[in-house]
């Protein structure tokens, strides 16, 4: 396979279709894999896919990175997971779907964590996502590595993820607020999350603006509070779930868990999963008269 | 001026504590179904802080964050109905957005008798003297929204 994605990747860079192929490679002690972006067809086999390769590689394709787009048209090396961002980024206009060439790469899981890697891929080591990917075989490619999986996942989400949510769910409110606010008081503002969120592409964030300051800087139960609540809130209906705001979190808040139980009222109240359809608006900017709630009086 | 601070706090100490709510309404049918409450004479509970707004649309979750940052015991949120928005589709829009915001505060663990939405037309008068009458009582049993003050 990764013979393969060489092959594709010298073949896209020679031809001059692409300027830069953004993919992983090994870091220098072969522990981990690292994002590297080839721009000379002799240098493709740094090129590696394997389960080590977690990063969610969309973020490069967002405008901040103006050094990777002064380069010129990019390929990215993409599992299925990524592409669902991708496909979020195009229908949000960040992308142009011919502005880059995806490369889809099949995947059977990636670990939850790379220093969890110990040579082999099981299931105990892999995070809720996988066990509950239906896009192993990449949905939105232009060129495709790898041969298909046959991978049923289960009909309703399950894992570590939804397990936990299901649990809070149960709980009395006072429980979870407790259960955030131990969470959420470690918060240091370090923004992690949101500059590694692929999603998170505004130029200029809310929790920058000072005039007036609408979420307090300093790493403070309230203010922490509040920007949580509105990270989440700005990623609802957006998020694909690639996990990378946890994997970032350097006080490990359970971010996936906001995250996914907005993405599940979403798919309760819109029937909408984000990062299937590039041509289809997210939720949150569309509306239809028929929208049901039982809350509003 | 001993003294005057004396009957200060004197007076603080022995006042009951009263619900602070702040509603954030819009222009076009929750405001000027509240004026009609206020020129019709009908008599309310003064404990709601009413801001203005175009549009329900324009209601930013932040904007409810911030209220009980600020010491909100309760938040409203009103507007018009569906269908009668001054703006055609601003309340379809925010009522999307709280069916997200709703279900993130419950699951934040915040009690969502503190988070109330309403629809309140331009000729409920009634409708909005009921509504906040009751949810100054409900929140008076609440009592203060200590677990966010003590933040």
């Amino acid at each position: 396979m990764e013979k393969a994605l060489q092959d594709k990747a010298r073949e896209l860079l020679e031809a001059g279709d692409v300027k830069v192929v953004i993919g992983y490679g090994w870091n220098k002690r072969k522990t981990q894999t690292t994002p590297v972006f080839i721009t000379d067809p002799a240098d493709v086999e740094r090129l590696v896919f394997n389960p080590l390769c977690v990063n969610n590689l969309s973020l490069y394709l967002t405008r901040q990175y103006k050094d990777i787009q002064a380069l010129g048209k990019p390929a990215i090396v993409a599992k299925g997971c990524d592409i669902r961002t991708i496909a979020v980024l195009i229908a949000e206009g960040q992308v142009a779907r011919d502005g880059i060439v995806i490369i889809g790469a099949v995947c059977n899981g990636v670990v939850y964590r790379q220093e969890l890697w110990k040579g082999e891929l099981t299931p105990e080591i892999m995070p809720t996502k996988c066990h509950n990917c239906d896009v192993r075989n990449p949905h939105i490619a232009d060129h495709i590595v790898g041969d298909p999986v046959d991978f049923q996942p289960p009909d309703d989400p399950s894992g570590m993820v939804y397990d936990k949510i299901g649990a809070l769910d149960g709980q009395e409110d006072g429980d979870r607020w407790s259960f955030w606010m131990e969470h959420f008081e470690r918060c240091v503002k370090c923004y992690a999350c949101s500059k590694i969120c692929p999603l998170c592409y505004c130029e200029r964030c809310i929790v920058e603006k000072n005039m007036p300051q609408w979420i307090e800087t300093s790493a403070h139960a309230r203010g922490n509070l509040a920007w949580n609540l509105t990270r989440a809130m700005h990623l609802a209906g957006r998020c694909t779930f690639c996990g990378e705001c946890e994997r970032a979190c350097p006080v490990d808040i359970p971010l996936n868990l906001v995250n996914q139980k907005l993405a599940l009222t979403i798919d309760d109240a819109f029937e909408y999963k984000s990062g299937y359809d590039e041509n289809e608006h997210p939720p949150l900017i569309v509306y239809s008269p028929d929208d049901e709630e039982n809350f509003i009086k | 001026m001993a003294t005057e601070e004396a009957a200060i706090e004197n007076t603080e100490q022995k006042a009951p504590w009263e619900p602070k709510i702040t509603a954030f309404v819009c222009n076009w049918c929750t405001y000027a179904g509240a004026d009609l409450a206020g020129t019709s004479r009908m008599e309310y509970r003064p404990n709601v802080r009413i801001i203005k707004l175009p549009c329900t649309g324009r209601i930013d979750p932040l904007f409810i964050i911030k209220a009980f940052e600020r010491g909100s015991d309760a938040v409203l949120v009103s507007g018009c109905h569906p269908g009668d928005c001054h703006y055609t589709t601003g309340n379809y829009h925010a009522r999307r957005r709280w069916i997200a915001f709703n279900s993130l505060m419950k699951f934040v663990g915040i009690d969502l008798r503190r988070l109330q939405f309403s629809w309140v037309s331009a000729s409920e008068a009634i409708k909005w003297v009921d509504l906040i009458n009751n949810l100054t009582t409900e929140v008076k049993d609440l009592g203060p929204f200590v677990d966010y003050k003590k933040l």
